[in-house]
């Protein structure tokens, strides 16, 4: 099946493009859709710690499975906003209502 | 409000949006854009955004802020492209009837943002160099 991918930042630079679209094996993960990226952009490796998913503009845990058509996106570590609090440790985003709770 | 703009941000203009009769407080923060990292010299940022999702996970702050606080009015802006020094690449404002509250859910507007919003800044050196701003955390 296929999905497609898009990268910003960082990740953009190192895939040379925005947008791709990847064929991967039915029911993949987020996870492993990730090891394909790398295995075709070896430049992701730097990313594989921090990297956050998404999929369909929602962070998604890297279990859950993909389903054909599927966007997924390459999130490298956000830098939005401005510098105050940039000390902040990075939380578990995947249900991010639950955070600061 | 929530918006991502390549437009320059006017305070002023969300200011009076806030201020609503009956609100008795407003707290509005600004992110600008310095002229220094540590003791690198900065020429100016360029910010990047997924924008679909940005905005999406700016209302969900701004969602998160309601249910937290009780607080109606949250209007936060972001600014993409290329920003000069001094430039406002963030504007957050938290209005309601009494002070109480507002400071802190400002404050924690501002630090949501950094966490789930992704936009991204290249910081552009005045030698010259470029680079993604990641893991400053």
């Amino acid at each position: 099946m296929n999905i497609s991918v898009r990268c910003f930042a960082g990740c953009k630079d190192i895939v040379g493009q925005s947008a791709i679209t990847v064929g991967v094996p039915e029911g993949i993960t987020v996870g492993e859709a990730f090891d394909v990226l790398a295995g075709e952009y070896p430049g992701l490796e730097r990313y594989r710690s921090s990297l956050m998913l998404a999929v369909n503009t929602d962070y998604a845990s890297r279990d859950v499975k993909l389903k054909e058509g599927d966007e997924l996106a390459c999130i490298p570590p956000v830098s939005g906003g401005c510098d105050i609090h940039a000390d902040m440790p990075m939380k578990e985003l995947t249900k991010s209502r639950d955070v600061y709770v | 409000m929530f918006k991502i703009t390549t437009e320059a941000i006017q305070p002023d203009a969300l200011h009076e949006w806030l201020c609503k009769p009956h609100h008795g407080a407003v707290v509005t923060f600004a992110g600008l854009v310095r002229d220094h990292t540590d003791s690198r010299a900065t020429a100016r940022l360029e910010y990047e955004a997924f924008e679909e999702m940005a905005e999406k996970k700016l209302r969900e702050v701004g969602d998160e802020i309601r249910e937290r606080w009780q607080i109606e009015d949250v209007a936060m802006i972001h600014r993409l492209g290329v920003l000069e020094i001094g430039e406002i690449s963030i504007l957050i404002a938290v209005a309601a009837p009494h002070r109480k509250h507002v400071f802190e859910a400002c404050s924690y507007a501002i630090d949501r943002v950094k966490q789930v919003v992704p936009i991204w800044k290249k910081e552009v050196w005045k030698d010259g160099e470029a680079e993604w701003v990641e893991n400053r955390l």
